[in-house]
């Protein structure tokens, strides 16, 4: 229905084109430019990360990270860490996945009220739970502990936890459940033969969510723990004190799980939010 | 175990777990704001009010808020258009453009600090091109728009991308017959977009935005790897109340302000997005 000749609308649409992959490259390079500046500021020698002006390209020593690894309870914040994310990996699917599957498979009185009470969490603030908890744990012992940490992290995590399994359990449909029952199962060996199967991929995506949600947290972190630190909570402390090359090495450390794990769930990022939408 | 019985034994747990560490916590914050030793009390209020950082944090928190979520829903919603039309490498563009949605605020802060720090990346390329020939000292309290700046662009950077999957999956929700009859009447990409995706799209608007607002009213590590003492914000504030000051009832008066603020912008965005009842998609 446009007047335009041919030629032009093929022109403009191929400059149409060229913008758009430029546009593409570019929100790229926005994202990968500055970890790739923290890489350069890893793999630098101390005193190149002090040094002005810096080079572009990395010199491949490992002075930073020896410094980092030396640095007095940073291997143990580390350990921490990890402990702390697996503890929360952990429970929050333990504890939330049943909800998930009971969310999706049933109807009963008060479901409503459930969902609203999951919902309501992603309305709060959480990390600020962390100050009236402090005192709590102190009184249950539970203060400066790994296991109180996990607890508090285990909170963060078990809305995605719930929400994810939810849709996890809704996309498989309830008829192989009843096949199975047909077939001289009961419900939890129909489960265990049919359905877990089939959801255990996502339940890992779901689990490795739960361990980055508990890795990256430092609020609660640093409120909660004072001698068993974990990465950031440390990092956060010392981040007056301490050298550059430290603090780019230990947020270096701090990415590279990361990455590895938005990579193993990429697959399950999207029908994750999908149906945790609704 | 009867079938009737089992649906509440599944999500016991989960209740036990959110009344233990969500709805008591929220009681005692609110008891800990409310006292300070003798019955009930605003003095808390009044003590954390009217302390002289408290005006310059709520301020710096509201407008990095105000500067940074809008551009994030803009950049998000963008991405999300371009990703939708794409064929081949469509899998790697999302990898890479949802890398920062593992990376924690704290390591952000850190990777932003690595361009902005005074012999960091930024003024290394500056005086490459002959701009400045010594590196100034950017982030200083000379030069607090500069801090703003840093600040705000961690922030960017880091959390478009969990509004980016929020919304790639809604616009994944979108029949695509709507697209096509629109196509067929002529509707130009531009008008489609804005007739049948934002319209459509407003349950993930509103969880993007409700999830965005609720987090950058909890900015905390990017400020203190950027700014330090130079930018207060809010829970800042509330992390100097309870360590350095050692005055719990002012860090839970500071943690209810944060929680009130929070409420109330959640109320607003589901109301000016609320799908209208019996639609549905």
């Amino acid at each position: 229905m446009t007047i335009a000749s041919p030629e032009v609308s093929a022109d403009t649409r191929k400059s149409g084109r060229y913008v758009y992959i430029a546009s593409v490259i570019l929100l790229c390079a926005w994202v990968i430019v500055p970890l790739y500046f923290l890489l350069i500021n890893t793999l630098s020698s101390p005193e190149a990360v002090n040094s002005f002006p810096k080079s572009f390209v990395p010199d491949f020593d490992l002075g930073s990270l020896t410094f980092f690894a030396n640095f007095a309870g940073m291997l143990s914040a580390l350990k921490n860490s990890i402990l702390v994310a697996g503890l929360t990996m952990i429970m929050s699917i333990t504890i939330g996945a049943p909800a998930g599957y009971a969310l999706s498979r049933f109807d009963f009185p008060g479901k409503g009220l459930f969902r609203f009470l999951i919902l309501l969490t992603r309305a709060f603030p959480l990390p600020l739970l962390a100050l009236p908890l402090a005192v709590m744990f102190i009184r249950t012992g539970l203060d400066d502990s790994i296991f109180g940490l996990a607890l508090v992290h285990t909170t963060l995590a078990i809305p995605f936890a719930v929400l994810i399994t939810f849709s996890l359990f809704s996309g498989i449909p309830i008829e192989l459940e009843e096949a199975a029952w047909t077939l001289g199962c009961n419900r939890l060996t129909a489960f265990q033969k049919v359905i877990l199967p089939l959801v255990l991929p996502g339940i890992t995506a779901s689990a490795i969510f739960a361990f980055v949600i508990s890795w990256n947290e430092v609020f609660a972190a640093a409120v909660l723990t004072i001698e068993n630190r974990t990465l950031t909570a440390f990092l956060l402390q010392n981040l007056d004190t301490s050298p550059l090359h430290l603090k780019f090495a230990g947020g270096f450390i701090l990415v590279v799980p990361a990455l590895i794990f938005i990579f193993a769930v990429r697959k399950y990022l999207f029908a994750m939010w999908g149906i945790a939408n609704r | 175990m009867s079938a009737r019985y089992l649906p509440y034994i599944l999500i016991f747990p989960v209740t036990l777990f959110l009344c233990l560490f969500f709805l008591y916590p929220f009681v005692l914050v609110a008891q800990q704001a409310f006292t300070t030793g003798a019955g009930f009390t605003l003095e808390n209020f009044h003590d954390v009010t009217g302390h002289w950082k408290f005006p310059i944090s709520l301020k710096n928190t509201l407008y990095l808020a105000a500067a940074v979520v809008p551009v994030q829903l803009a950049l998000a919603l963008l991405m999300a258009t371009m990703v939708n039309g794409m064929g081949k490498g469509r899998d790697l563009v999302l990898y890479i453009w949802t890398i920062p949605l593992g990376i924690s605020d704290l390591a952000a802060g850190i990777i932003w600090l690595a361009i902005f720090e005074q012999s960091g990346f930024l003024n290394s390329m500056m005086s490459g091109l002959g701009v400045i020939d010594r590196p100034a000292n950017l982030m200083n309290y000379q030069n607090p728009g500069l801090i703003f700046l840093a600040i705000a662009l961690a922030e960017i950077w880091r959390a478009t991308a969990i509004m980016l999957v929020i919304l790639v999956a809604g616009i994944g929700l979108i029949p695509k017959e709507y697209y096509e009859a629109a196509e067929v009447f002529g509707a130009s990409p531009w008008k489609r977009f804005l007739r049948i995706t934002l319209p459509l799209l407003r349950p993930s608007l509103s969880t993007a935005l409700v999830l965005r607002v609720i987090l950058a009213f909890e900015i905390f590590a990017v400020v203190q790897a950027l700014g330090g003492t130079l930018f207060p914000v809010l829970m800042g504030e509330t992390y100097k109340y309870q360590f350095e000051l050692l005055n719990g009832g002012g860090a839970a008066a500071i943690a209810l302000i944060i929680l009130g603020i929070s409420i109330a912008f959640t109320l607003l965005i589901m109301r000016l997005l609320r799908v209208p009842k019996g639609a549905t998609i």
